[in-house]
Formats: C-alpha cells, structure tokens, sequence
C-alpha cells in the first residue's frame, strides 16, 4: 500500500507536509517556551531581567532569587502545607471514588441505575457557589483544609470512567474467587485492586494535580492567611508590585523581579514531575473508560 | 471525556431491571448486598452533603437568608431578588462579558482545537507526532494563577519579551495587562495556549478508530489529501464535534472564575466582570447571599435549558446527542 500513497504523492502534498512539519514545531515551541524564559529568568541577576528582553540562558547566573524563597518563612509554610493537603487530599479522594465506582460496576446492585442517573445530574447542574459555601460553613470547615478536600473530593466524570474500567475486567476471576470463598472486600482488595493500578495512578495524579493547582477553594474557605497555599502565595508574589521583607517572613528585602520567576518555577515543577507519569496512562485511562462504556 | 455520558445512556439501558420489591426480598437483598452497599456509603454520604445539600439550600434564592435564623426560618420573598438581578444595570454588561467571551471560546478556541488534531493526524513521522503531543499537553496541568503569573512576566511594561515584541511590531506603548481592549485578546490567548492541545486528544482518539483501508480505497480512487480529509477524517469525528459542541454549549455561562478573577483588575472591570466573579464578589465578599445564590441559579437552570436545547437539536438533525 506505501506505494500506492507514494504515487499520488503530489507536489502539493509533499508541499503541505514540509507546512505542516514547521506549524507543528512552532506550536510545540510555543507550549513550552514561556515556561523556558521564566526557568532562564529565575537563575538571572535583576539588571539582566530588566534589560533583556528576552533569553533562554542568563548571562550571569544567580540562586539568589530561590535562596530568597527558600529562606521566607512565609512560602515553606505554604509550601509544606500545599504537599501536605495535596497527599492526604489525593488520598481520600482516589478512595472515596474508587470505592464508590467499584459497588456501582456491578450490574445487578438494587439502585444502581438511580445512582448513576442522579450522579450524571450532578454534571449538569449544579446549586452553585454560594449554597456550597454555606454547607461548608454550616459544617465548620471553614478555615480548615478539608474545605480544600471535601467539597470536591469525588468528581463524578473520574467516577464513572473508573467504574466503567471495573465493568470490563473479566469477570472469571472474581467468580473463582467467590467461589474460593472470598468476600466482596476481599476480592476488591486482591483481585481488583492489583489489575486496576494504572487507571488507579491516573486519577490519583489527576486528583494531586487539582488539589495543587486548586485557587477557588483557598480563596473562598480560607480567611487565614498563615493557611495560605502554594497558589495563594505565588498569587500574592506575582501580583504585588513590590514585596518587602515582612511579606515573606525573610531577613532581606528579596529581588524584585527574580522572586516572580523563581515561585512560579517552584510551583510549576512539581506537576512537571508527575507529568511523565500521567502522560504514560491518561490517553488509556480515559479511552478505556470512554470507548468501551 | 464527553463520550462517557453518552456511553453511559447505552450502556444504562442495557441494565436488567431489579425484582419487584417486597419487603423479603428487600431484606434478602440487603444481604446479599451488604458488603458493595458499605463501600459505597461514604460516596453516597458525599453527594448528598456536597451535591444535594446545596440544592436544597439553593432555595435561600427565594428567601431573605439570615444565618442566625436558618434556611426554613428566613422569610420567603418568592423572585425578589431574580427581578432586581434582571433590573440592575449591571446585568446587561455581565451578559454581554460573560456572551462574547463564551462566542470567542467557541468560534476560535474550539475551532482551533479541531485544526490541530487534523494537522497532527496529517503528521507521517511518529517520533515527531508523539514529540508534538507531549509538548502541546503540558500547559493543561498548569493552575491558572500559575497561566496569568506567566502572562504577567511575558507581558511586564517595561521587560517583558511579548511585551517589547508586541510594542515593536504595533509601533505602540501599550500596557496590555491593563488596558480593556486587551483583556479579551488576552484571555483567549490563555485559554488556546493551556486548553488547545489537550483538547485534541478526544478527536486524535476519534482519529485513530477510523479504518485505514477507507483511506487506501480511497487513494486507489484518485481522492487527493484534502478531498480524503474532508469526505472520510471529518465525517468520522463529526459525531464527537457533536458531543463536544453540546458539552461547550451548556457551559456557555461558566467563564471559568479562576482565570477572569485572576487577569481582572481596577481598570478592566468593565469589560472583565462575568457572572461567576459576580457571584463571588455580591455573595463572597459583600455577605449578600440569596442575592448571589439566586444569580447562580439563573445562570444554572440557563445552562441546563442550554444542554438540553442543543441535544434536542442535534437529534433532530439526525444526529447522536449526548442522552
């Protein structure tokens, strides 16, 4: 067949092609170069980021911007916070999900179709922001981090493509396991468990991802500023026009420009790591929850 | 993501219908059940307090709320506040704001998502399609105080690089970031940059179903590239666009509060003000809840209508909805 496309290969064609090739690295560049300027501009002394426009590589290179983060009381207790929230988060999250997702993969569960059906609802439409804040309230978790991990803590598109993956193990070998006397816990634990862990990664990354990235919740739950997350902090480094010691609980005045560069690559990076590894699974995770149904 | 309701409708209706309840086999099913029905309680715990909860509490809509006297305790004032809502003079604009930022997220972003995925699908060198995809995904995981602090660098007065090009090229000394006629450029210059690569993984999904002998059979048939692309690869995703359109559609009235709250400031409030921050800022920040409550429910039951009215469309032309 390879020669049959080559033959109406025309000019045109072979023309688009070299197009196409150039479009498409461009736009790659496009999605990563802002983010390559601001890695350069962390490690660039304060007169090189005034004066140069732009630049991948600093001409003279410089940790005083992250050793002025480092050293702001302000921003390790942010960051300490956000990791913290972000682990214990992901965690009840992903387990509350999967442990609703796996009773609902059951087709013959009394009640399963109504559950669904008021699951999907809850996709359409939704009270909105205000009557959510105020259950939170009137559960006083106000000012305490489980607003950062309650209120949303299952996401119903999540719910259902996890719940479709249980659907579509075979269902043998949890039959030989009842069979073999296992309960429903037990076979959830050694039988289901074991073969859905890269689905099970996926979303506990998706759910890590949300909780850092998370500025609505904080803003709106959190009228503490010593609670005060990641976001919330870059926030406030990225926006003030000029920052004083005492805003970051350091001993010197941090540099200017630098400090801009630096928070926004010390809250970019974790997610950058975990990147690759969502890479790897999520075009599975998500096909296999969406094509097969 | 969109297929999944669809999915869901299909694979719903092939459900066997339970027993007919009597109060022994309710009972027997209980049982028989009682291990998945305990997994499932926390779940069920969490809809109810954090999804149906605050639909039940949305009636506050209609009341004067007072937290010292309860939802049921607050006096009942019936439309009150949706009449002074729909009579304020700030409603027109955060119609028009929250209208024209939906329309430019449909007509570019959306189309340009669409563009892309068929420009990928055209790539022949793997290495370099897979390379492409990798790089294109990454701005969706960044948060978006993280997109707007990026905007602010590129664009500081002063130093910025796109700042300085964008001057240069315009032979202006425009700042962008405050400026209003540049707050909607902005925005979906953001929101193609994080959302556009991520977006065509559901279409190159789509893509890679389509059965490659239609494209050998046609290319025996003399169809050129675009006669190929437009008589066999668009048919083929025609019934995701669908999908999506109808998704997009009902989300017209959601702008995404995290990125206009964070690019809005004291000068570009007049053209940056939408219903989410809106809410946030009468409900939030003034304290006035049944007043914020009843805005987010006009623009709830909009949205509903929205996806409903776009689904009944679609079947009526013969195309799959998303129920």
């Amino acid at each position: 067949m390879a020669r049959v496309k080559y033959r109406f290969n025309t000019p045109a064609g072979k023309a688009f092609d070299v197009v196409n090739v150039v479009v498409l690295v461009g736009v790659g560049a496009i999605a990563i170069l802002p983010f390559l300027y601001v890695l350069a501009g962390s490690f660039a002394t304060e007169y090189e980021l005034t004066t140069r426009p732009f630049f991948l590589w600093p001409n003279e290179f410089t940790t005083d911007a992250y050793a002025s983060i480092l050293g702001s009381t302000v921003f390790v207790r942010a960051f300490i916070t956000t990791v913290a929230v972000t682990g214990v988060g992901t965690a009840i999250q992903l387990a509350l999900t999967a442990l609703m997702a796996y009773p609902l993969s059951k087709i013959d569960l009394p009640g399963r179709r109504t559950i669904m059906s008021l699951v999907v609802f809850t996709m359409v439409f939704s009270a909105g922001l205000i009557p959510t804040f105020l259950i939170v309230k009137e559960l006083g978790l106000l000012d305490t981090y489980w607003a950062l991990i309650l209120p949303a803590a299952i996401n119903p598109f999540s719910l259902i493509i996890i719940k479709n993956f249980f659907q579509e193990l075979p269902k043998e070998l949890e039959e030989s396991a009842k069979i073999d006397g296992a309960n429903e816990l037990r076979i959830l634990r050694s039988v289901v468990m074991p073969l859905s862990k890269p689905v099970l990664a996926t979303f506990a990354l998706f759910y890590a991802v949300g909780i850092w990235n998370d500025y609505m919740s904080p803003l709106i739950y959190l009228n503490d500023t010593s609670k005060w997350t990641l976001q919330m902090f870059l926030r406030q480094v990225t926006a003030a026009s000029s920052l004083t010691a005492e805003d970051l609980g350091n001993e010197l005045p941090p540099p200017a420009q630098g400090i801009k560069f630096a928070v926004v690559m010390v809250a970019t990076i974790p997610v950058l790591l975990a990147y690759p590894f969502l890479q790897k699974h999520f075009a599975k995770g998500m096909l296999i929850g969406s094509v097969k149904g | 993501m969109a297929t999944l309701i669809e999915a869901e409708a299909v694979s719903g209706g092939a459900d066997i219908t339970p027993r007919p309840p009597n109060r022994r086999n309710v009972r027997e099913t209980l049982v028989r059940y009682r291990w998945l029905l305990f997994l499932m309680l926390p779940g069920i715990i969490y809809f109810l307090l954090f999804r149906f909860w605050p639909m039940y509490g949305a009636q506050i809509a209609f009341r004067d709320y007072i937290p010292f006297l309860g939802i049921e305790g607050s006096q009942w004032v019936g439309w009150e506040h949706f009449e002074t809502f729909f009579t304020n003079p700030d409603f027109p604009r955060l119609l028009r704001n929250t209208l024209i930022l939906a329309a430019l997220s449909l007509f570019i972003a959306f189309p340009l998502t669409i563009v892309m995925a068929l420009l990928l699908n055209e790539l022949r060198l793997n290495i370099l399609k897979r390379t492409v995809q990798t790089l294109v995904y990454v701005p969706h995981f960044l948060s978006w105080t993280v997109v707007v602090s990026l905007t602010g660098l590129l664009f500081a007065v002063g130093n910025g690089p796109l700042w300085t090009l964008l001057n240069d090229v315009l032979g202006t000394d425009t700042n962008f970031l405050a400026d209003p006629a540049w707050f909607r450029p902005l925005i979906v210059l953001q929101d193609v940059w994080k959302n556009t690569g991520w977006g065509t993984i559901i279409f190159l999904a789509a893509l890679a179903g389509v059965d490659q002998e239609q494209y050998e059979a046609a290319i025996i048939d003399g169809a050129g590239r675009w006669q190929r692309v437009w008589h066999i690869t668009l048919p083929s995703i025609r019934s995701t666009i669908i999908v999506l359109l109808i998704l997009q559609t009902g989300q017209i009235l959601n702008t995404g509060f995290e990125q206009i709250y964070l690019m809005s400031n004291a000068l570009n409030r007049t053209v940056a003000d939408v219903f989410d921050t809106y809410v946030y800022f009468v409900g939030i920040q003034q304290g006035s809840y049944s007043y914020a409550t009843a805005v987010g429910l006009a623009k709830a039951i909009v949205g509903v209508i929205l996806i409903f009215g776009t689904n009944w469309l679609a079947k009526r032309f013969n195309q799959q909805g998303i129920f």
